[in-house]
């Protein structure tokens, strides 16, 4: 008897809630930490990357008009669907990361943990970093943290999957939305985290994948006027300052390439940069003349 | 306005104020000239009367300041925060002390009005230290963890708009969590920031730690470069702004900025007439216009349009312009010359492009630079008064109808500091400020600060807040 031949898969880019080919029709190869072919992934154009943007720009209304309590609910829903595909990603990072299938196992196990961990803060960070001021007058006021808006996210280069999900979960917790690009030599865990994205009720255009170089699809998004921020995490040093000048164009706020251990439990560093502070007055009035307090 | 609003002269005395005809750098505790020897006179606005003569700082300055301040970071750093706390208490009480020298001489080196340096500007450049100081022992409980760290030296760079406060925004909250800073005030406006380095002697402050460089935008560009500065923090134009970001790209420095906006002022239908005509005239007026978070759009229900524009024109035919020092003036001077260039031309553009233009009665003195309140009507979004920054007391005026079209109308603009609300509807307010992308977000009153509140912009207002909590952040290697 014959051995049975697997079916390969096309690996796509995810835009808007779909998954398109590259409009620049390129492809690159993928291969495993050996050498070894897994897979041509699609070659990003800048074309893809402001498609990406647009439909980022379109998701960000409904998205951070959602409740908090309603996008928790829904990032947990990703964690579910994480889970249930817990040997494909455990797979697909041992290939990518060139671990063993213990090791690349407990790599995905902490990365559904870190998802759980973010979907919880969606209704708390508001709690922490917001609160009412007491101001020395006769107002009420309020300071809450908003979105930024559109975030265009560079992955990490070397952690694939557990540093993918520990820069976008933060990013979309508080409500932005992001225009992802993968890492450019480990693209895959990404491309299905995508497949992942849209069969949980994440709506289209909140989180947007990229494949490709990092440096060619970068660029547009560091320039793009409708991206509000910049994650800088797959940056390389000289990268990372080419594109901080081109954000400053329309102030985007940037966050710097760090080092960062990604198996630690993150601060909330990375969901502070990416929100507004804002402070809504209103004058109190008083009760009367009567001079009594309660 | 008919002779029964005629009010005699009320000025506040000068004598309270003794202003040296030169002032050097303030580096290392010291008062000392500029290395190349330059200096420049800084005016009266309203007078044209030079007030004194000031060292103008360079490179090499810039160099000596913040090699000063390095070395003053370790001592002032390593303190116990409750230390550092009674510095900032001690300054508090003597700028408290001082506050009608401190308004006076602010008026005379700004132009604004005194009630204005008088009730707002030096209450809350105290109330700043005052706050901060109950900060500096208690950096463990404010949310950044254990023990947060300082940066170290921090660049400041302030406008001339409101001088002393300004300072007060960034100096405070700089030294209660450890740092030291090297300020450049804006070459219109160096006196108060000078006054300020007397009250660092005389609150016995170590020298070093605070670090005061007038200048013009040289120094200012020299200290944002200077690879021993830590910390970038800037109030000033978004053009100037943008400069910074990419000048600090690439290097660890952290930075905030504090840059233009175009807020808007939206009035309802079922608004408050009265009060809202007084928000609006705080919005615009207060300080000339020369806010950053002025209300210099005004969006205004269609339905009531007329008579809102009526009631504000009446209001603003009682506004009184003239002498600053006059504790019955409303609009004082326009801060210089260049700056009354700037405003003169762009409401020229505006008439230009088909926007009405409209002033009441209004006299201005001979000397000095001065503008009359404007109102623009028959403004689109499209017209350059409704789109650039003004920076002086001129109002577009626009409408909608609708609470969305409203929102639009009001996100439509690059900026985004500051916004108003008129209406006496409550879940409006709540439904209107949470779809405004604007960092402070004013209803039913215009132009409040206090140092217990964030304050600053999204978009291309800048990043970073200052005030409050989160001011601290700016400060700390967090």
């Amino acid at each position: 008897m014959s051995e049975r031949l697997t079916v390969l898969k096309t690996y796509k880019l995810y835009v808007g809630g779909k998954f398109p080919r590259s409009e620049s029709g390129r492809v690159y190869e993928v291969t495993d930490s050996k050498g070894k072919w897994l897979a041509n992934a699609p070659l990003s154009s800048r074309k893809d990357a402001r498609d990406a943007v647009v439909a980022a720009r379109k998701a960000f209304g409904g998205w951070s008009g959602a409740t908090a309590y309603n996008r928790g609910q829904v990032l947990y829903r990703v964690a579910e669907m994480l889970e249930g595909r817990r040997d494909q990603f455990t797979r697909e990072v041992a290939d990518a990361e060139g671990l063993s299938k213990s090791k690349a196992a407990a790599v995905v196990d902490a990365t559904i943990d870190r998802w759980v961990w973010y979907a919880g803060w969606t209704d708390k960070i508001a709690q922490v970093v917001g609160g009412g001021n007491p101001v020395a007058g006769p107002f009420f006021n309020l300071s809450s943290p908003e979105p930024t808006g559109v975030v265009a996210v560079l992955a990490p280069q070397e952690s694939s999957f557990l540093g993918l999900v520990s820069v976008v979960a933060p990013v979309i917790a508080t409500g932005n939305t992001a225009v992802v690009v993968a890492s450019e030599r480990s693209p895959l865990p990404a491309l299905s985290l995508a497949e992942v994205l849209a069969t949980s009720d994440v709506p289209g255009g909140v989180v947007n994948v990229l494949s490709g170089r990092t440096a060619e699809i970068a660029t547009p998004l560091a320039a793009h006027q409708d991206v509000n921020a910049i994650d800088l995490a797959g940056a390389d040093e000289v990268l990372a300052k080419e594109l901080e000048i081109a954000a400053a164009d329309n102030l985007k706020r940037v966050l710097r390439p760090q080092p960062v251990d990604y198996a630690e439990t993150p601060g909330i560093d990375r969901m502070t940069a990416f929100l507004e502070t804002k402070t809504v007055w209103h004058p109190t009035g008083s009760l009367g003349a009567s001079g009594s307090s309660y | 306005m008919a002779s029964v609003f005629a009010y005699a002269p009320a000025p506040e005395s000068r004598s309270v104020v003794d202003i040296a005809p030169s002032y050097g750098l303030f580096i290392d505790g010291e008062f000392v000239e500029a290395a190349d020897g330059k200096v420049f006179k800084t005016v009266s606005p309203s007078t044209e009367e030079v007030l004194s003569e000031i060292a103008q700082a360079g490179e090499a300055d810039v160099d000596r300041a913040v090699q000063a301040a390095r070395k003053a970071f370790e001592k002032w750093s390593a303190l116990p925060g409750s230390e550092r706390a009674k510095y900032l208490f001690r300054i508090a009480r003597i700028i408290q002390e001082r506050s009608r020298e401190l308004a006076v001489l602010e008026t005379l080196d700004n132009g604004k009005p005194i009630k204005e340096t008088r009730d707002a500007d030096l209450p809350l450049v105290a109330a700043h230290f005052f706050y901060y100081a109950g900060w500096a022992d208690k950096l463990d409980h404010a949310g950044f963890g254990a023990n947060p760290r300082p940066l170290g030296v921090a660049g400041q760079v302030i406008p001339w708009n409101f001088p002393l406060l300004m300072l007060a925004w960034k100096i405070a909250p700089a030294l209660a969590t450890g740092n030291t800073v090297v300020l450049k005030p804006a070459e219109t406006t160096p006196l108060s920031a000078l006054f300020f380095a007397d009250i660092c002697r005389q609150a016995g402050l170590p020298k070093g730690v605070v670090n005061i460089l007038p200048g013009y935008g040289g120094a200012g560009a020299a200290l944002v470069v200077h690879p021993d500065v830590n910390k970038v923090a800037f109030t000033g134009s978004t053009a100037v702004g943008k400069e910074i970001a990419r000048t600090v790209a690439g290097t660890p420095k952290k930075v905030t900025l504090e840059l233009g906006g175009k807020g808007a002022n939206i009035v309802f239908d079922d608004a408050p007439l009265d009060q809202a005509v007084e928000g609006i005239v705080n919005g615009i007026f207060f300080n000339q216009g020369q806010v950053c978070c002025a209300g210099s759009r005004l969006l205004v229900q269609e339905s009531i349009q007329d008579e809102l524009l009526e009631s504000l024109k009446r209001r603003l035919s009682t506004l009184r312009l003239g002498d600053p020092l006059d504790k019955n003036t409303d609009i004082g001077a326009i801060n210089s010359e260049e700056q009354l260039t700037r405003i003169t031309s762009l409401v020229e553009q505006g008439e230009a492009e088909g926007a009405e233009r409209w002033s009441p009665a209004c006299e201005l003195p001979e000397s000095g630079y001065w503008f009359a309140p404007t109102l623009f009507t028959n403004v689109t979004q499209a017209h350059t008064v409704a789109r650039d920054e003004i920076f002086g007391p001129v109002l577009s005026v626009l409408t909608f109808r609708t609470p969305d079209e409203a929102v639009a109308k009001a996100n439509n603009t690059p900026y985004g500091l500051s916004a108003g609300i008129w209406t006496e509807k409550g879940s409006r307010i709540l439904a209107v400020a949470n779809k405004l992308r604007a960092g402070v977000v004013w209803s039913n009153t215009f132009n409040k600060f206090d140092p217990t509140s964030p304050f600053g912009g999204y978009k291309e207002s800048g990043f970073g807040r200052e005030g409050g909590r989160h001011g601290l952040e700016a400060y700390l290697d967090v």
